[in-house]
């Protein structure tokens, strides 16, 4: 097959599981829906507050970009592919031509299609809404760890999908999984009056590193390089236990109740 | 013509579970062949090796030339597989799973000639979760079609269908062998393999027990029935089979029904005496089928 064949089959699936995100309206809501009420609701809360006349959305929209991003990758593939496998939907598409690589391109290739919308939205509605100014100088950086953090959490998701049983133990198992590591990476309120073992948990973690140099990236009062290595390194090693996981774990069958 | 199946000495254990004990069979080109079975026979095994879905433990296998475990892209793209119980995203339109399905076979039949083969021409861009459950089964069945297969697998086709769904699907794949298709076909139904199938086989144990066409699976097993009306019993010809009387109703079972035919007609003849309302009942498949079966249940064939 020649490779523009192949990408027309890519592009086909990703088209395909966009459409069915958006005919799923519980995967919407909580990709998009979610992260809108939150950048909604605490920058009213902390609507009268500001920093060298900046507002505190200026902090707060970059963060909730992230955690759309992560919600749209690492949530979606967990849980959305675990029911596709408990379905039998997995084992009718291994009996098709196309190729299990070009399957999981589609899955992923949409949720970043997600994660960069729903970024955007973020961005958007902190500028229409919250005063939030966008930072061009360090566009770069963002998209570098966005890339790198979005890589992760897909092979994260997919490794979570790998080692479940069934799918109605997904969306505990992919929640409970993110949000608590969203609190301890400082996505909500910043870690810098908490304990010294709740910083090393959240260094542990790759969503720090994620959301700690892409926020950066869009604060105005930074100074010096955005991109520590030490970030994509942590990123990194996930990225590669995530595959591990799902070389060694990852089936095509329904596994039974 | 080469064969479009060979399987020899086909194995496959789970643990300590036998699921098949050195199957071999063939399937030549353009033909039907059923696979019958009780629960556990070893049937989906089967058709899951030959599918490519799981791997045999031994014996050697060809399908379409293909080793099935191997065979990745080329050999499914030449297979059609309608499994028993695969969901699909009930979201999409009728339309758009088969578009969606079918955009990676080399070769494919138009979306609306596939439609209108399986009869869901009305519900062309229904969601798929508005289908009943025979009209669902036929859009599997029109996703196995979808790029034109040299073989198509069928398990349980039919399953939970009502019997006009049933007749209709039977029209639908008696079509398709005469597209030259080749079909495997597992199956519950014994009026649907007898119906469909050029020969059977019975899959029983994780062994083949009986293989042939229909007719030929009945010959010499189980009993054909003698039946005619009589007074009594008294002075009828004692025979292997009877005479059983059930009111008026004299029944002989017969696994050799021309000697027996002649011994109680002669009888009759010599003296003068009708046999009325004579009749001979073949066996039906379902009681060959559970003789066969019966038999190897109880662990061996009585000679």
């Amino acid at each position: 097959m020649s490779p523009a064949r192949y990408l027309s089959l890519v592009w086909g699936q990703i088209r395909h599981n966009n459409r069915l995100f958006w005919r799923t309206p519980a995967a919407a809501f909580f990709t998009l829906a979610l992260p809108v009420i939150f950048l909604v609701l605490f920058s009213v809360i902390f609507g009268d507050q500001e920093w060298s006349g900046y507002s505190f959305a200026q902090f707060f929209a970059p963060a909730m970009a992230v955690f759309a991003a992560v919600s749209s990758s690492f949530s979606n593939l967990a849980i959305g592919v675990s029911y596709a496998r408990d379905q039998g939907i997995l084992k009718r598409v291994r009996g098709t031509p196309l190729p299990a690589w070009v399957y999981m391109a589609g899955r992923i290739g949409s949720g970043v299609w997600m994660a960069v919308l729903s970024v955007g939205l973020m961005f958007v509605l902190g500028w229409a809404f919250f005063d939030f100014r966008m930072v061009w100088d360090n566009l770069g950086s963002a998209l570098l760890v966005f890339v790198v953090g979005i890589a992760t959490f897909s092979a994260l998701g997919l490794a979570v999908c790998a080692s479940l049983r069934n799918a109605d133990s997904s969306p505990a198992a992919a929640n409970g999984v993110f949000l608590p590591m969203a609190f301890v990476s400082g996505i909500f309120i910043p870690l810098d009056d908490a304990p010294q073992w709740l910083v090393i948990l959240g260094d542990v973690f790759p969503l720090k590193h994620f959301a700690g140099p892409f926020r950066e990236a869009f604060d105005p009062f930074h100074e010096g390089a955005i991109i520590g290595w030490e970030h994509l390194g942590v990123m990194g090693l996930w990225l590669v236990f995530g595959m591990l996981v799902i070389t060694r774990y990852f089936t095509w069958d329904p596994r039974g109740a | 013509m080469s064969p479009a199946i060979t399987v020899e000495g086909l194995t496959k254990s789970y643990g300590p579970v036998t699921a098949l004990a050195g199957v071999s069979f063939t399937v030549n080109e353009g033909e039907v062949l059923a696979i019958l079975g009780p629960n556990g026979a070893g049937k989906t095994t089967a058709v899951e090796i030959l599918e490519g879905y799981r791997r045999a433990d031994g014996g050697t296998i060809s399908v379409l030339g293909h080793d099935p475990s191997s065979g990745g892209r080329e050999f499914r793209d030449r297979i059609g597989i309608v499994l028993q119980e695969t969901g699909i995203e009930v979201v999409l339109t009728v339309r758009e799973a088969i578009d969606v399905y079918a955009r990676s076979y080399s070769r494919r039949l138009p979306t609306d000639e596939l439609i209108n083969l399986v009869g869901l021409d009305g519900k062309a861009d229904a969601r798929i979760k508005t289908l009943s459950g025979g009209q669902k089964r036929r859009l599997d069945l029109a996703l196995g079609l979808a790029g034109d297969p040299d073989l198509v697998f069928l398990d349980e086709p039919t399953t939970g269908f009502d019997p006009s769904a049933r007749r209709k699907s039977w029209a639908m794949i008696e079509g398709l062998t005469n597209l030259g298709k080749t079909i495997l076909l597992t199956t519950h139904y014994l009026d649907e393999a007898q119906h469909l199938a050029d020969r059977i086989i019975v899959l029983s144990g994780g062994s083949i027990v009986a293989e042939g066409t229909a007719d030929a699976l009945g010959e010499g097993r189980a009993f054909s029935t003698i039946s005619f009306t009589a007074e009594g019993a008294d002075g009828l010809p004692r025979l292997e089979g009877g005479p059983d009387m059930t009111g008026h109703t004299v029944t002989y079972r017969s696994t050799s029904v021309t000697t027996d035919l002649l011994e109680l007609t002669t009888w009759a003849t010599e003296r003068g005496v009708e046999l009325g309302g004579l009749e001979v009942t073949r066996p039906s498949l379902e009681d060959v089928y559970l003789d066969i079966v019966g038999e190897t249940e109880n662990g061996g064939r009585p000679s």
